[in-house]
């Protein structure tokens, strides 16, 4: 694979990716420009639910399905959302995309709103990204200037606007209907769905949240056809009636103990190992890896003897994991304690959970209490399935919480308990030499302490 | 019509009821717990007590197919062919969970929580939790925060419901409430210098599951388990809410809100959750009184029988004042008795206090400015009976020619309704009888000044703005020494036993064409007189219209 000429990053490494000008030599508006004149929305929806395209934001939701849940005939307004809050713990890939190709980015999301009629379209923009912030600000304007945005583009009689909404650090925003929520200027509470975006979403008007990413391949489907974007990656199982397929381009957000880390673009489906060996110049300091995140933290652990696993839809799944997220693959190294990756996970989604759903908020924080414990040399053995059954309990997967998050904060301990349970138990014995074998509730702590 | 089953039992529901599943098990005696969840709120779907197992009965083959994931019931509206499973294991060990954890940051300080024995966290606990504790968290104390004049919060003992931040933004339409903080943080509160402070704020105490939200005015004073629960009619206003009245030994704590969809369905303004503090009032009259030169003397209530008649009878020509506090009943009788000692005696309406316009609320809410519970029955009673009903001017104007010579006035006014130069025009009778809750410069006059009942002692109907007839019973028995109104004009009349006013409304329904429906056993919600009296004038057409154009608000 290592003859693959990248599409999506093709861009980045040009003087001046993020000007207009840049953009358009290297054939950029191409794309927007034959759409328009060529394809009638519904055209386009067909193309890109043939294409097989799978949503790029976590959820692996197909593309073009969703936005065919719009209503027929809506009279409008139609919202557009970009999700560019990417705050999942080890992604990286959509900011690239937004400081060095801003343009790439706007121009999917012309489509995309072409596609679904939407006449108004907001990027919600993590905080944290002040560059992709200005970047995209420039860019928004120059597409005004060019007639790629506004009234009447490029002589059609479709029209846009793109508003930049800026986040305020927090993971939930990033949740479709928290995101919603948040632009709508409240707390970003996730919905309960139903109904879903598509029928009832910002400002209870049909409304499409997709990835930054999912939008740019948009851009190059249109631009070189159903056929080119399924000759990449992985066609669906013929035994599983049930997978929807890897097709496509995928940037690889590869960090944490390895020699080369870095965003690296590659078709569906390469292995981890190989992503981690040949791409990333293998795990740092001449170590092991101990284990790897295939898709940020939400995702779980897959372990050193996982590494063969295919990084397309499928592939984490088959080994217990959540799925390929956000395909940031994070690598620990074989002296790294996976109590200590436990812990910061937890930490995390104890910290992010927006506190709706009793099973998350009390959950994750619950969790969280029982691995300070651990560190702090007074764990027992039985912590591990009480943390496995907190694990279990949570998520949208068995139907006890509103979003995603909890899922993400269960994969972790499953997986880490199921895979690494050894390693816990010994760590328990040997911090608790006295005490690892009690039963009965827990010496209490304070609240106050923890909180 | 759509054909369910929950646990097994099947529940056909029309098709224009949209029920989700907590309102259909409740159908077939299934009770689904639920936090969140309110039906007068939006639905949120947060607590997730409510977690049950759906799945659909394929009409050609008759099998289920189970999902495999939990859905919230309140959030699931009915389809045809579903099949609805609450009390799996997985059903139980969900509901376990979230009771373990909403207790595990709780301080379970029940013994001195007002909401002990009405608290859906320590029943659904009985009911549904784990055993023993596994929690290794030492929770707060009973930590207490002012959020406005009349309620507090318990910071800890809070579940996170948001039932009154959502109560605040879509029915009062304040929206002081607020979620602060995030996660395990999380805390009810207000903005500094905006207090919860709104005419409907006290529903936020009866609507919060748990007992974090405590009204002042409760709080501390009894326990739920002593109390009995009336059933009543606030007569703050001509909303005439549908209320309970929360009594021990003759002593009423609290009232709350009666569900009523006709009426006020949930709620229940502060002005009259707080009205009953006029029961108490230790200015009460409490004994009959009659002149005696320029004093006014004991009387008790076999003298005061034997002699009132005749001494009325011989001031005429009389006149009565129908208080719009009374109730049909009362009405009914004073207009017999008054009308059966003079024939012509002028039947006079009292005074309708008023104040400041109707108030409504974004959530349809309405207080209304008419501070009295029964004028349109109170003037259909003595229109029937008189022909007319005269304002209270006309009998002034006729106390003024001295055309009259005895008055029977009732009150059961919360405030002073008549002035002292008012009052003065009565000077001159040969017979005034009243009959109030308190002194009043009118009563100083009286010949015979006699104690009334409060609404809650009475037994009777009110007729609400919207024509929404109630019928109530008494909820706490008087001070001693007071005779309710019904009572005492049901004795002058001369009928034997105990004052039975539902036999009163029988005869007023079959007199008076206005009353028609009131034959009928009266349902708890009430009865729209309007409404029935299209439908028997107008056949289904007209009960249609009737129902659109007097529906509340
Ligand atoms: C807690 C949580 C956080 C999320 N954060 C992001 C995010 O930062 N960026 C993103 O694109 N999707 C995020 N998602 C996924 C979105 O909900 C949604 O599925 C996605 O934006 C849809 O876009 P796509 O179909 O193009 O992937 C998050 C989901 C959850 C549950
Ligand atoms: S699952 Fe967690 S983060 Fe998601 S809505 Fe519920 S409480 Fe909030
Ligand atoms: S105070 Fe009561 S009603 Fe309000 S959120 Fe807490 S538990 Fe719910
Ligand atoms: S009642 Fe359904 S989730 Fe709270």
């Amino acid at each position: 694979m290592s003859d693959y000429q990248p599409v999506l990053l093709a861009n980045i490494h040009r003087e001046d990716s993020h000007k207009l000008a840049v953009y358009e030599a290297a054939g950029g508006y191409r794309a927007l420009r034959k759409t328009l004149r060529e394809k009638s929305p519904q055209e386009v929806v067909g193309i890109v639910r043939a294409s097989g395209l799978r949503g790029r934001g976590g959820a692996a939701f197909p593309t073009g399905l969703k936005w065919s849940f719009l209503p027929e005939g809506h009279p409008g307004p139609i919202y557009f959302c970009v999700n560019a809050d990417e705050s999942e713990p080890g992604t990286f890939c959509n900011r690239v995309q937004m400081e060095h190709d801003p343009h790439q980015v706007l121009e999917g999301t012309i489509l995309s709103c072409y596609a679904t009629r939407a006449s108004t379209a907001y990027i919600y923009l993590r905080y944290e990204y002040p560059l992709a912030y200005r970047r995209l600000q420039d860019a928004i304007a120059e597409c005004y200037e060019a007639g790629y945005l506004g009234k009447n583009i490029l002589g059609s009689d479709f029209s846009l606007d793109i508003h930049i909404h800026r986040g305020a650090g927090a993971y939930i925003c990033g949740e479709e209907t928290g995101l919603i929520e948040s632009i709508e200027g409240k707390r970003a509470w996730p919905r309960i769905k139903p109904p879903f975006p598509a029928v009832e979403g910002l400002f209870r008007k049909p409304t499409v949240v997709n990835n930054v990413e999912t939008l740019t391949c948009v851009v190059h489907i249109l631009d070189r056809g159903v056929e080119w974007f399924q000759s990449l990656g992985v066609p669906p199982d013929p035994d599983n009636p049930r997978d929807a397929g890897s097709y496509g381009p995928k940037l690889y957000g590869l960090s944490g103990h390895v020699n080369r880390p870095g965003v690296y673009e590659l078709p569906l489906g390469v292995r981890c190992g190989e992503l981690i060996e040949e791409y990333g110049g293998g795990v740092w300091k001449g170590r092991r890896a101990k284990a790897v995140v295939p898709g940020g933290v939400s995702t779980g652990l897959m372990s050193q003897s996982e590494l063969d696993t295919p990084l397309d839809f499928a592939g984490p799944v088959s080994v217990g994991c959540l799925g390929l997220g956000t395909a940031g693959v994070v690598v620990l190294d074989e002296t790294y304690p996976i109590i200590d990756f436990l812990y910061n996970s937890c930490r995390f989604f104890a910290h992010e959970s927006c506190g709706q759903c009793t099973p998350c908020r009390e959950g994750t924080r619950w969790a969280l209490r029982i691995l300070e414990r651990i560190k702090g040399g007074r764990g027992r053995l039985g912590d591990l399935d009480l943390l496995a059954e907190i694990g279990e309990g949570i998520g949208i997967i068995p139907g006890t919480t509103i979003c995603g998050l909890a899922d993400g904060a269960a994969w972790p301990i499953k997986t880490a308990l199921r895979k690494f349970r050894d390693e816990l138990e010994d760590y328990i014995r040997r911090t608790n030499p006295t005490g690892y074998m009690a039963t009965g509730p827990a010496e209490a702590v304070d609240v106050a302490e923890v909180a | 019509m759509a054909t369910i089953i929950i646990d097994g039992r099947e529940i056909e529901v029309p098709d224009h009821e949209r029920l989700n599943l907590i309102e259909a098990a409740r159908r077939v005696g299934v009770e689904i717990p639920h936090y969140c969840w309110h039906p007068g709120l939006s639905v949120v779907g947060s607590c997730r007590m409510c977690l049950v197992e759906i799945g659909r009965r394929d009409p050609a083959t008759g099998q289920v197919q189970m999902m495999p994931k939990l859905m919230p019931a309140c959030n699931t509206p009915i389809q045809d062919g579903m099949v609805v499973v609450t009390d799996s294991p997985k059903v139980r060990r969900a509901r376990a969970m979230v009771e373990e954890d909403l207790l595990l940051r709780h301080p379970v300080d029940c013994p001195i929580c007002d909401k002990a024995g009405e608290c859906r966290l320590q029943d659904y606990h009985f009911r549904y939790g784990q055993p023993e504790r596994r929690g290794d968290v030492r929770p707060f104390s009973s930590r207490r925060q002012e959020l406005g004049p009349r309620i507090t919060l318990f910071v800890d003992r809070c579940i996170l419901c948001t039932r009154c931040v959502r109560f605040t933004r879509e029915v009062s339409g304040t929206a002081e409430l607020m979620v602060r903080a995030r996660g395990t943080h999380e805390q009810i509160d207000v903005v500094d210098g905006f207090p919860l402070d709104n005419k409907l704020a006290g529903n936020v105490v009866d609507l919060c599951p748990v007992g974090a939200l405590g009204d002042k005015d409760f709080l501390y004073r009894q326990r739920v388990w002593f109390m009995r629960s009336h059933a009543s009619v606030c007569t703050r206003c001509a909303a005439g809410c549908s209320i309970w009245v929360d009594e021990n030994q003759d002593r009423i704590y609290r009232v709350r809100p009666r569900e009523n969809p006709q009426v006020n369905r949930w709620w229940i303004c502060d002005d009259g959750r707080y009205d009953y503090h006029h029961v108490h009032d230790p200015r009460r009259l409490v004994a009959p009184v009659c002149r005696e030169g320029s004093g006014l003397v004991p009387i008790d209530w076999p003298e005061l029988l034997g002699r009132l008649s005749d001494q009325l009878a011989r001031a005429r020509p009389l006149a009565a004042v129908f208080s719009p506090f009374l109730t049909v009943e009362e009405a009914y009788l004073l207009a017999r008795y008054i009308r059966g000692l003079d024939p012509e005696a002028l039947l006079v309406l009292g005074p309708i206090p008023r104040e400041g316009e109707d108030e409504r609320f974004p959530g349809g809410f309405t207080i209304a400015a008419e501070k009295c519970p029964n004028r349109r029955g109170v003037e259909k009673v003595v229109a029937h009976m008189a022909g007319e009903v005269a304002v209270f001017e006309r009998l002034l104007s006729e106390l003024d020619g001295g055309t009259i010579r005895g008055v029977w006035v009732s009150g059961g006014y919360r405030q002073e309704w008549i002035d002292a130069t008012t009052a003065a025009r009565f000077d001159g009778l040969q017979q005034l009888v009243v009959q109030d809750l308190f002194p009043s410069p009118l009563t100083e006059r009286a010949t015979y000044a006699l104690p009334g009942a409060a609404a809650a002692e009475r037994d009777g109907s009110y007729v609400n703005r919207t024509d929404q007839l109630q019928s109530v019973s008494w909820a706490v028995r008087p001070p001693s020494g007071v005779r309710p109104e019904g009572s005492l004009l049901w004795a002058l009349l001369g009928r034997q036993r105990l004052y039975d006013a539902r036999a009163v409304l029988r005869e007023v329904a079959a007199e008076i064409g206005h009353f028609h429906v009131a034959a009928e056993p009266i349902p708890e919600v009430g009865v729209n007189l309007k409404v029935n009296l299209l439908a028997r004038s107008e056949g289904p057409a007209g009960e249609a219209e009737g129902v659109r154009q007097t529906r509340p608000s």
